[in-house]
């Protein structure tokens, strides 16, 4: 063994492999990249609400609670499938209505129970973090999550 | 210590321990939270909370890398480093940053300012202007690092630990931009996160146990870095294609389920190559180091990584289990052992090494440092015991039964009060650590005997 795999021939499997498998990556990066914008998000326009609704949920750093297709902290629900949950995957309006009272009610001060923040949203805020639900809960996530729990 | 620029070393390896108390308290108001959840919610909600933990963990991890390098590469290269006041002036724009990251998640004074408000995408929440402060940082200590190692000697530990190095700071670009398509978003977030853990990490992990254990333990160098070159080639090899277990459920193409279940069962073998490595290097060496307590934390740290990345990553990772456990309590035990015993316990292990030489005196107090390894490292365990239980009931309740998050949660109380004692332990140890590292002068338990003469 030791004959065979010198220190140099170690070394050349490891850069020569490594660069393989970056090649490998690479091109299903792109493919899927494809496959994202043309696929499996396609459902609903990226209109300029969702996006701002998406800056919304950074700036407020919602994900160090909440998870999003089961990213982010664990503290509080799984808000990818909310809008399902909540069955107003196609009725904007009312997804803004239900979202802007839960969001106006909160902190509950409920002794024992978690505490949602307060945060400050305006109309347009509100209803773009509600289209930016609604988008994302139109992703096709290869049928995850098993139910409406999340 | 055997070139004076080495001294650097010192101060990054200060700050980091700073930061390292901070983390660990931080994640001990998010267990209490859990807890008790009223606890300062108006004050410091939850989100605030673990931002300062899990950002205030990278950056030590980062820093104790960095300290690490500047100390080894020297000895590599057989040189002084090709300029001190450069390494100063990064750990400055690092402090800086660090300091205006946390005041920004602590006050969010800009929300929504492109350069100055905080980002909000798990773990690289940092604003921009930090962002790019951490760029220019790298930069500088890349810049730095080279000239050293293209002046003198080269290595596989030094090879290794560049290229390690240097693609973790070309992978930060990826941190830079934010695509408006949550699925793009995310994928490219993987970039970050995966392939730095998943990745590169381990190449730095890798080249600094190959050098403690070449140090402590006196084995021929040919056969450490064919060793070394052997475990890098098994976590790159795993670990690029493994980022396709993050790939399953966020929008992106189904044949991710088999090529990450594939791979990350690969992902396995470094880790399990590792600890191996460790242990044969022990039992073939032939020197009888004194700093036995850095050689315990660099055992602890392949053994207990080869446990929490490998095995109750392996535990998660297949797709069809997958699709159950995905984003529950299963997930924070993995990340709270993989973390602790492939890089924290990695940090501490070339700490235990180095301070004593930074500081010019004999590694003493050992056992006070081998005492707070067992405390952080059985707080740890029990830690992640309790939070797989708490997760194996949350996905069979409510993945499985379909119940609500909050109504679950609920029933996992019991749990959560059992991870904050063991979260106590590894603060305690944590605090202990410091102590052993920074303050007791002359051994508290004396051997009866010295053997070896600390030098190397």
């Amino acid at each position: 063994m030791s004959e065979i795999l010198t220190k140099s021939r170690a070394r050349n499997i490891f850069y020569g492999g490594s660069l393989f498998f970056v090649a490998i990556f690479g091109v299903l990066s792109f493919h899927s990249h494809r496959y994202v914008v043309n696929t499996s998000t396609a459902g609903m326009p990226l209109t300029e609400a969702v996006v701002l609704g998406k800056h919304v949920w950074e700036r407020h750093s919602c994900i160090n609670c909440h998870t999003l297709h089961g990213e982010g902290a664990y503290f509080a629900p799984e808000l990818g499938n909310v809008m399902s949950r909540w069955g107003t995957l196609d009725d904007p309006e009312t997804a803004y209505e239900i979202l802007d009272g839960w969001m106006k009610s909160q902190p509950s001060g409920v002794e024992g129970r978690r505490q949602m923040p307060y945060f400050e949203l305006t109309e347009e805020e509100m209803r773009g973090l509600a289209e930016f639900l609604r988008w994302a809960d139109q992703t096709d996530t290869q049928g995850w999550p098993p139910n409406d729990a999340g | 210590m055997k070139y004076q620029s080495q001294k650097v070393a010192y101060a990054y390896f200060l700050v980091a321990m700073a930061l390292f108390a901070i983390q660990v308290l931080g994640g001990l108001i998010a267990g209490w939270i859990y807890v008790s959840p009223n606890f300062l919610s108006e004050l410091l909600p939850f989100n605030i909370v673990r931002m300062l933990h899990t950002n205030a963990l990278v950056v030590w991890l980062l820093l104790g890398f960095f300290g690490a390098a500047f100390y080894l590469i020297p000895e590599e290269s057989e040189r002084e480093i090709y300029s001190v006041p450069l390494a100063y002036l990064q750990l400055l724009i690092l402090v800086v940053g660090t300091l205006g990251a946390v005041l920004t998640y602590l006050f969010n004074p800009f929300p929504g300012n492109w350069l100055l408000g905080m980002q909000g995408r798990e773990f690289i929440e940092q604003p921009m202007w930090v962002k790019l402060g951490i760029l220019v940082a790298a930069l500088m200590f890349l810049f730095n690092i080279s000239m050293t190692v293209l002046a003198g000697r080269k290595t596989a530990i030094s090879n290794v630990l560049l290229t390690g190095l240097w693609l973790l700071s070309l992978l930060w670009l990826f941190a830079l931009v934010n695509p408006d398509n949550l699925s793009l978003d995310k994928m490219y977030w993987w970039f970050v996160i995966h392939l730095w853990v998943e990745a590169t990490w381990e190449l730095v992990m890798a080249s600094i146990l190959a050098f403690l254990l070449l140090k402590l333990t006196g084995v021929d160098r040919e056969i450490v870095e064919k060793w070394l070159y052997v475990i890098v080639a098994t976590a790159l090899f795993s670990g690029i294609l493994g980022t396709g277990h993050h790939f399953y459920w966020i929008g992106l193409p189904g044949y991710w389920q088999w090529i990450g279940s594939i791979f990350s069962t690969l992902e396995v073998i470094p880790f399990f190559l590792m600890m191996s490595f460790a242990f044969v290097m022990v039992w073939k060496g032939r020197r009888n180091h004194p700093n036995k307590a850095a050689l315990l934390w660099s055992l602890g740290a392949s053994t207990v990584a080869f446990f929490g990345a490998g095995v109750w990553g392996f535990l998660h990772t297949l797709h069809g289990v997958n699709f159950y456990s995905h984003g529950t309590q299963i997930t924070a035990a993995h990340g709270h052992l993989a973390f602790y015993g492939a890089y924290v316990a990695t940090n501490l292990a070339v700490m235990s090494y180095a301070i004593p030489h930074l500081r010019g005196r004999d590694p003493y107090n050992q056992v006070l440092n081998m005492a707070s390894f067992w405390l952080m490292t059985g707080g740890m365990a029990f830690m992640t015991f309790v939070l797989t239980f708490a997760g194996t009931i949350q996905t069979h309740m409510q993945r499985v039964l379909g119940e609500g998050f909050m109504e679950v949660q609920e029933g996992l109380s019991l749990f959560y009060m059992m991870r904050f004692g063991s979260g106590l332990a590894v603060v305690i140890g944590a605090l202990l650590f410091i102590y052993a590292m920074m303050v007791p002068r002359r051994e508290l338990f004396v051997r009866d005997a010295k053997t070896a003469q600390v030098g190397e």
